[in-house]
């Protein structure tokens, strides 16, 4: 497959999105019946390209044609965003999506009735223009999260002045918050002096690892990835790695789900595979919990629920989860019908993690 | 010599009197608990009015009151009518004596079968508070009125008249009934007495009543037609239609003297040749005297009836609703967008006649997502109970309502969706499962006639449901074409600072769609004796396609008086008008219309257009 091209830069943006409106105009004028067409967003329509070795869309397309109700009216909306971003950017503004679905009261028929349909046309309008939604000045309602570890930072701030940052030292206990753009003309990385960077799904594990100084002694960059990760925590994960070489390591639960987390992170999700190779780091590496280490340590579980039987095994079927490790983890967790939480561990007090599962994984996985 | 234990059994063996039967057993009559007892007793003195009222050719209105009497648990019933009223002679017995009646020996189709109704509220009021009733009743303007309070004695099953007085009445003619009783009153329920007054108008639109409940409020339900329905005629039972028992009581009080003219007399559907074929079948004489058959003669005269065929029994004994009523009564009622409903051609189950009728109602304002509600009726009253075990509920679970446009989780069971579903059995002997008259036995001949009486209104509803969809389709094209796409030519247009090109071609490109329109409106013209009822139909086809068309229109007419037909270029064929249309150019319509003279409001109250020679896709009408 050939490499995608994503374009950047709000004037570009502007251009591309202009374009849309005179594509629309052009069918208008020849007697045609408006339509527009994009990728199909759907698991059958996801590939795994080997260029990126992250996913991508297929070739199915859907047409959005006035013909129908839906598909005039989501015409219409994208006209109507089409010309607030435009005005956005002339204005030198940004918005959030929620605003935009506010904003969108007074858009007739294209009013949006709900924020999930503000997002899903924003994403429309990235496929459609390969632009990304960040030059369109729309952000997402929350934010990255946080990092802590000996890591310095310039991020242009909204005053337009450069500050640097350093995410061990200059930063309180809640460490630094990852903005909603991390792009290079908003954020540079200064200076790295760590040996792996850890993503940690749930805040209680990354104060547990901040707490007991997991960043200083075993030299590390704690990202927390809050769940499903957001476009801007992907990208800077992204990004970091580029910039350092250094290994990136997964640490969450030990349920389907949680594994649903690392593929987002290392191969991309199925709404942004248009733009997975801005946002997913192949080279990251699942640490755990697995489900050998709810046998092998003995951890505190729960019963695998129906959705957790019908989630691993869809997930067996799945390319992303297609190497021997992962296809042996999976087998095993069918069998076994247990799960366990990161925090399971704290059965052998609160510093077991860092003292000593931490360290066995991590030399495991050949990182130390 | 010891007395034989025999003796001393027999002196406490006594008749026991059905008055002290029922009260030792009130459940069998439906008196299980107090809010069903409330209802019950409001029911049995309604359906008694409703029939004294129906026997005596006046339409019913009927006046229901509910007291509650302070710190207890009792209620003040009052029950009115505007009925024939009842003599005075006659007044103790109907209220104060068990199993006394009218009806009790004839073959007829009537609420009461029994006579056991209104005697029973009587003496479950008597049981739980120690109260007479207090009966008023007047047969006629030239008449004193007389007030009468009754106990029932029930060792003796005797009525026992506490006082009599004449009094002044505001009614020429009418019957009320006064009883205090231990209930509970509870409104929104489906057993409530508000739901069963409501049901029995359903069915009954030639009846008004209003009731004003505990609380003082006050509902009418009202009458929306002015005709009683057609009185059903008395008829003897038919040879299939009876037990051995009967046979011989039959023989043993008939005033036949020879067993030809008591087969020929006794029996419908009996002639004098199948008379003769039936005795020398069973070996008996013609000549012999029905009272003197041996019991060996009666079993083997009973076999050879029920051995051999005869002609249905006749159904004009029943006295169905009539569809189009019940469709103005669930009109009236239940606020929906479709009511569709059907009267079966009678049909028998062992011997006894009995006819189907049917009704569904769709949509408007009822929920979505629930199971339907059923609405069972067995000779016009409603059944409230035991919903679960009626042979109506079983008919209604068998089908698979799917097809039809009812969700219903496999394929069985009561069907989920915005519908209520009605079906009434008229008979001369309802098989109920009980005493308490709640639900029907699962006889077979009934559950296959009510599922095809269902089936029948189930395909109207998908047809309608199937309309409702495609209109919805041309409704959401319209939004297209009249807003969505102006505004995107607008906005498109405005963001490249540029023209708004024409959409007149792309209009016709989107609908690409014939659409046939139909509006129907009621008035009535003049005062009077002139006055008129006039139903007007117009239809309007609008060819959103890219072609100029011509073609014909079909459209069934109602049986009346049919006027002002236009456009001026249609033939009348039986109960169709057929126009020739066109040619219609591109984005133009044409309309067409009569009028229908004489039809009461919702007579006629759906159009039915079908189409010949259109190509595409035709919304509002179906291909001739």
């Amino acid at each position: 497959m050939a490499k995608a091209k994503i374009f950047k830069g709000n004037k570009e943006a502007r251009l591309r999105l202009r374009g849309v409106a005179e594509y629309v105009y052009s069918q208008l004028k020849e007697q045609e019946i408006p339509h527009l067409e994009v990728s199909s967003r759907t698991k059958n329509n996801i590939v795994l390209s080997r260029d990126h070795k992250v996913w991508k869309y297929g070739k199915d397309k859907v047409t959005r044609s006035a013909k129908d109700l839906g598909g005039a009216t989501s015409i219409l909306r994208s006209l109507y965003t089409i010309d607030f971003i435009d005005e956005m950017i002339r204005a030198g503004k940004s918005s959030t999506l929620r605003e935009m679905y506010y904003i969108s009261e007074g858009w007739n028929r294209g009013k949006f009735p709900s924020q999930d349909e503000s997002n899903r046309l924003a994403e429309d309008l990235e496929i459609i223009t390969k632009c990304m939604r960040e030059d369109f000045k729309l952000r997402p309602e929350e934010d990255g999260a946080r990092v802590i570890g000996d890591l310095t930072i310039e991020e242009t701030n909204r005053k337009g002045d450069r500050k640097k940052i350093n995410c061990k030292d200059d930063v309180g206990d809640s460490g630094y918050g990852i903005p909603y753009n991390v792009e290079a003309e908003k954020l540079k990385f200064k200076s790295v002096n760590a040996d792996m960077i850890i993503a940690i799904e749930t805040g209680g594990m990354f104060d547990r690892l901040a707490e007991n100084g997991f960043d200083e002694s075993h030299r590390a960059i704690l990202v927390h990835l809050k769940g499903q990760p957001a476009r801007s925590t992907r990208r800077f994960i992204k990004r970091l790695h580029q910039h350092s070489k250094l290994p990136v390591v997964i640490f969450t639960d030990g349920d389907p789900w949680s594994y649903r987390i690392f593929a987002s992170v290392a191969y991309g999700a199925i709404k942004t595979a248009h733009i997975s190779e801005y946002l997913s780091t192949p080279e990251a590496i699942y640490l755990g919990i697995t489900p050998s280490d709810i046998i092998n340590y003995e951890l505190p579980s729960d019963k695998l629920t129906d959705q957790d039987v019908n989630a691993l095994k869809s997930e067996l079927s799945d390319p992303r989860f297609s190497s021997d490790r992962w296809r042996s983890e999976i087998k095993l967790q069918l069998k076994i019908r247990k799960k366990s939480e990161q925090q399971a561990l704290a059965k052998y007090g609160l510093d077991y993690v860092t003292d000593t599962y931490l360290p066995e994984k991590l030399a495991e996985l050949n990182i130390v | 010599m010891a007395v034989p234990y025999a003796q001393k059994m027999a002196e406490s063996q006594k008749e026991i009197s059905i008055s002290d039967f029922f009260s030792k057993n009130r459940q069998i009559l439906g008196f299980d608990n107090p809010s069903k007892a409330l209802l019950v007793s409001v029911k049995e003195a309604v359906d008694n009015s409703l029939d004294a009222c129906e026997e005596a050719g006046i339409l019913p209105s009927i006046h229901v009151k509910l007291e509650k009497v302070d710190n207890k648990d009792r209620y003040i019933m009052t029950v009115r009518d505007n009925g024939p009223g009842i003599v005075k002679k006659q007044i103790p017995h109907v209220f104060g004596r068990l199993l006394y009646g009218s009806r009790f020996h004839s073959i007829r189709q009537s609420r009461g079968q029994q006579g056991i109704g209104i005697s029973s509220v009587v003496l479950y009021s008597q049981l739980t508070t120690g109260k007479a009733a207090v009966i008023t009743s007047r047969i006629g303007e030239e008449y004193p009125c007389y007030r009468i309070e009754v106990h029932i004695n029930t060792k003796t099953n005797r009525p026992q008249i506490e006082s009599s007085e004449v009094i002044l009445w505001d009614q020429p003619h009418g019957t009320e009934i006064i009883v205090e009783l231990e209930g509970r009153y509870q409104k929104n329920k489906k057993q409530s007495v508000f739901e069963y007054l409501r049901s029995t108008a359903i069915v009954n639109p030639h009846v008004e009543i209003t009731f004003q409940e505990p609380d003082g409020g006050i509902s009418t339900f009202r009458r929306v037609v002015e005709v009683l329905p057609q009185p059903a005629k008395e008829s003897k039972p038919h040879p299939h239609g009876i037990e051995v028992g009967i046979l011989k009581n039959m023989l043993k009080y008939t005033e036949a003297r020879k067993m030809t003219s008591f087969l020929t007399n006794e029996f419908t559907r009996v002639s004098p040749r199948g008379a003769r074929e039936i005795l020398e079948k069973a070996n008996i004489p013609e000549k012999k005297v029905p009272k003197y058959l041996s019991l060996e003669d009666t079993q083997t005269l009973f076999d050879v009836i029920q051995s051999m065929k005869f002609m249905s029994p006749p159904t004009d004994c029943l006295s169905p609703i009539g569809d189009l009523l019940i469709r103005k009564g669930l009109r009236k009622e239940i606020d929906s967008k479709f009511a569709y409903t059907v009267t079966r051609d009678p049909s028998v189950f062992r011997g006894t006649p009995f006819q189907i009728e049917a009704g569904i109602v769709y949509g408007g304002d009822l929920p979505q997502g629930e199971p339907v509600k059923v609405l069972r009726y067995a000779n016009r009253v409603p059944l409230l109970y035991q919903q679960g075990g009626c042979a109506i509920t079983h008919a209604i679970e068998r089908i698979n309502w799917r097809p039809y446009g009812l969700e219903q989780r496999g394929g069985k069971g009561i069907p989920v969706g915005p519908a209520v579903i009605l079906v009434h059995i008229a008979s001369t002997n309802v098989p109920f499962t009980s005493e308490s008259k709640e639900a029907v036995a699962d006889v077979d001949e009934i559950l296959d006639e009510v599922g095809r009486a269902l089936m029948d209104c189930g395909r109207r509803m998908r047809s309608h449901i199937n309309k409702k969809k495609k209109l919805k389709k041309v409704s959401e094209k319209y939004d297209i074409i009249k807003e969505i796409l102006p505004d995107i030519a607008r906005k498109s247009a405005s963001i490249l600072g540029r023209d708004e090109p024409p959409l007149d071609p792309i209009i016709t490109k989107i609908m690409n769609v014939h659409v046939f329109d139909s509006g129907i409106v009621f008035r009535e013209k003049g005062e009077g004796e002139s006055r008129e009822k006039v139903t007007e139909v117009t239809i309007k086809y609008q060819n959103y396609t890219q072609k100029e068309r011509t073609f014909r229109v079909h459209v069934k007419i109602p049986n009346a008086l049919i006027q002002g037909i236009y456009p001026e270029k249609y033939t009348l064929k039986k109960n169709i008008i057929e126009w020739e249309i066109g040619p219609v150019a591109p984005a133009r319509s044409q309309r067409m219309g009569f009028s229908v003279l004489g039809l009461d409001k919702d007579d006629y109250d759906e159009v039915e257009i079908y189409y010949s020679k259109l190509p595409g896709e035709v919304i509002g009408a179906d291909p001739l």
